[in-house]
């Protein structure tokens, strides 16, 4: 039987063709969504300002409008570089980005002296420098689906990334205190005025590293020795990666003092070894050794202190932050107060109170915005983060090759897990630790990744449902299979 | 600024919030729920080697005798269940496959199912621990009747109606 004779037979009949209907680029849907967003973040500084100016001036609209620019911009090239990818992405990081942005200038407002406010200019502050970066940002994102015309490219750079990634991990940590800290941790580099966030970068480049790694080395990790309670556990030589990954996610717990950080590393490799090897086992292993290790530090900064006492103080703040509401746990408790004075609905864009809030440009700016929009709004912005990480892992369960399935899952997952940690401490679900909230912070660093961040998942989202036809020669490797067995899709569905 | 204003600005903007969000979902709700409908994803042929245009209507089969769906029985991927189009269906272990097999004893290119005339035939692609139909092992192209267990390694696969 050959293979030209297969196309001819024709069994059984077919459902929809889901080649017909991928094919769809969808890219007019984003340009709506992204309007729509948009006009969002323009409502949203109409009703700071007259909950702050108690008057609406007449150029409200410039930062929305000027964001809009920049977007509409990423947009073109995503017609023109990926245009099928996926078209809910930009819209959800628009609103979140252009949201940080406006309040980053409502907080310019409550900062300013009462008669200077209603001149003070549209591109100053921190609302203005955060203008800067989103654009910077979306400049690099842009930048990189024009050098990455398709994901599997970056697999080439696996080791390149991972050397880069663990380099940018160590730089703060090995770096003298004063160039490195700020507020107690040390993720930074600081030169000048002028800080970075190394750490931010170092996501991304140790991400493709592992997702490469994984995808080799899946077979011999996915081997089962024993059973227990119904769980396929490793054998016990296949752990040494997991422990090393655990061992260097413990010292950048000790030696740049963050845990958020820490945990941000650990899981992101131990969910890609899951997605990967498809054994529970796996995040069961990850989450005893990531509670055995933060206990064992917890107690260690009890007794012997030294590198271990910040996260000792920062995990006693946690269990009872009204025990010294007005030092240690200050920031906590306003955090909490301001949350609750938002209450169900918020007190309006404007009508809250952010100065009160240490940190509230960067830390604690999930909690400055839901004391303005309350539960209600905070529950769609956080339904908006799940929107942008249910969609990379759409495109990770669609992308063919697996390389890209643990890149997109994995990123999309880290994307996830960093407003989990940011939220989760802020709300005291766990101890609070200096995440940024993606998109939302002021910062540069944390903006740049994260759209480099959205534009992989662009990439592999286009790569996913791009139709083999359209794909041209780039969408197939060379030397690969041949078109017959490459062609045919895989639709595998688990009950 | 009138009060009235202001509480339809914020209450507004609360709106305008989900009604964002709730946009979203619907121009992803189609495939928000897709591993849901098992019963409708086709392993078809996607542009290669297919016509370009929407596809030819297939020849009609008798309906209750063609074969719809193939069933993982036993091993690993137990309950995988791949609709049938009109490409053929790889098995093995390399990733390219249409069913990828992680069986120690299956071979990268181990098998294929291949359509032909609304009859499926299995075909052994050289693996090292072969094929088996039922307890015959496969050397050339052989008929696979509905229902009967094909064996790779410790993996059990049956076309289903």
């Amino acid at each position: 039987m050959t293979a030209a004779a297969v196309p001819a037979a024709s069994p059984a009949s077919t459902g929809e063709q889901p080649g017909v209907r991928l094919a769809r680029s969808r890219r007019n849907a984003e340009l709506s969504l992204l309007l729509l967003a948009m006009v969002l973040v323009a409502a949203y500084a109409a009703t700071v300002e007259a909950n702050v100016l108690d008057t609406v001036t007449t150029d409200f609209w410039v930062p929305a409008a000027t964001l809009g620019l920049v977007f509409l911009g990423l947009h073109l090239v995503i017609r023109w570089l990926a245009p099928f990818a996926d078209p809910a992405l930009l819209p959800a990081v628009a609103l979140l980005n252009g949201i940080g942005v406006g309040f980053l200038r409502r907080y310019d407002l409550a900062q300013a002296a009462p008669e200077e406010r209603e001149h003070l200019a549209i591109f100053a502050g921190t609302g203005g420098r955060q203008l800067a970066w989103t654009l910077g940002a979306v400049v690099l994102a842009a930048g990189l689906l024009a050098i990455m015309r398709d994901h599997r490219s970056l697999s080439r750079y696996a080791y390149t990334l991972g050397l880069a990634g663990i380099v940018l991990v160590m730089i703060p940590a090995v770096l003298p205190a004063r160039f490195s800290e700020i507020n107690n941790a040390k993720l930074w580099i600081r030169i000048g005025g002028f800080s970075i966030q190394p750490g931010e970068f170092a996501k991304l480049a140790l991400l493709a590293f592992f997702a490469y790694y994984l995808v080799r080395k899946r077979e011999v990790l996915s081997l089962a020795s024993r059973r227990l309670l119904g769980v396929d556990f490793p054998r016990g030589r296949d752990l040494g990666p997991v422990l090393v990954v655990w061992l260097i996610s413990l010292l950048v717990l000790v030696f740049e003092k963050d845990l958020g950080t820490s945990l941000l590393y650990f899981g992101m490799f131990v969910v890609t070894l899951y997605i990967a090897t498809e054994r529970v086992s796996w995040l069961l292993i990850g989450l005893v050794l990531f509670f055995g290790g933060a206990y064992l530090a917890y107690v260690l900064g009890s007794t012997v202190g030294g590198p271990f006492a910040n996260f000792y103080l920062r995990a006693e703040i946690w269990l009872d932050p009204f025990g010294d509401p007005y030092d240690k746990g200050y920031q906590l408790v306003q955090g909490l107060l301001t949350l609750g004075s938002g209450g169900l609905f918020g007190a309006g864009p404007g009508g809250g109170q952010p100065t009160l809030l240490p940190e509230v440009q960067t830390d604690f700016i999930f909690a400055g915005i839901g004391e303005e929009i309350g539960l209600f709004g905070l529950s769609a912005l956080l339904v908006v983060y799940l929107l942008i990480v249910e969609r990379g892992l759409r495109a990770a369960l669609a992308v063919r090759d697996s390389f890209g399935k643990l890149l997109a899952g994995g990123l999309a997952f880290t994307l996830g897990l960093q407003v989990f940690v940011i939220v989760g401490g802020i709300s005291k679900l766990i101890p609070l630790t200096g995440q940024t909230t993606p998109f939302l912070s002021a910062g540069g660093s944390s903006l740049m990744a994260n759209w480099l961040l959205i534009a992989v998942l662009l990439r592999v989202s286009d790569g996913a449902r791009r139709p083999v036809a359209a794909g041209g020669p780039a969408a197939r490797p060379a030397g690969g299979p041949p078109e017959q067995l490459h062609g045919a899709p895989t639709e595998v569905i688990r009950p | 600024m009138p009060e009235l204003v202001i509480t339809v600005a914020r209450f507004g903007f609360l709106i305008l919030l989900w009604i964002f969000v709730f946009t979203v979902v619907g121009v992803i709700r189609r495939d928000l729920f897709a591993g849901a409908r098992s019963g409708r994803l086709v392993a078809a042929p996607r542009g290669v080697g297919a016509p370009a245009g929407p596809p030819a209507k297939p020849a009609k089969v008798k309906r209750g005798r063609a074969a719809h769906q193939l069933v993982v029985t036993a091993g690993q991927l137990a309950g995988t269940r791949i609709t049938l189009g009109e490409a053929q269906i790889t098995i093995g272990r390399a990733e390219d496959s249409t069913l990828v097999i992680t069986d120690d004893y299956a071979s990268a290119r181990h098998a294929r199912l291949v359509p032909r005339d609304g009859q499926w035939y299995v075909e052994d692609l050289g693996s090292t621990n072969g094929t088996y139909l039922d307890r015959a092992k496969v050397t050339g192209p052989t008929p696979v009747p509905l229902g009967v267990p094909i064996r790779i390694g410790r993996t059990s696969l049956e076309l289903r109606p």
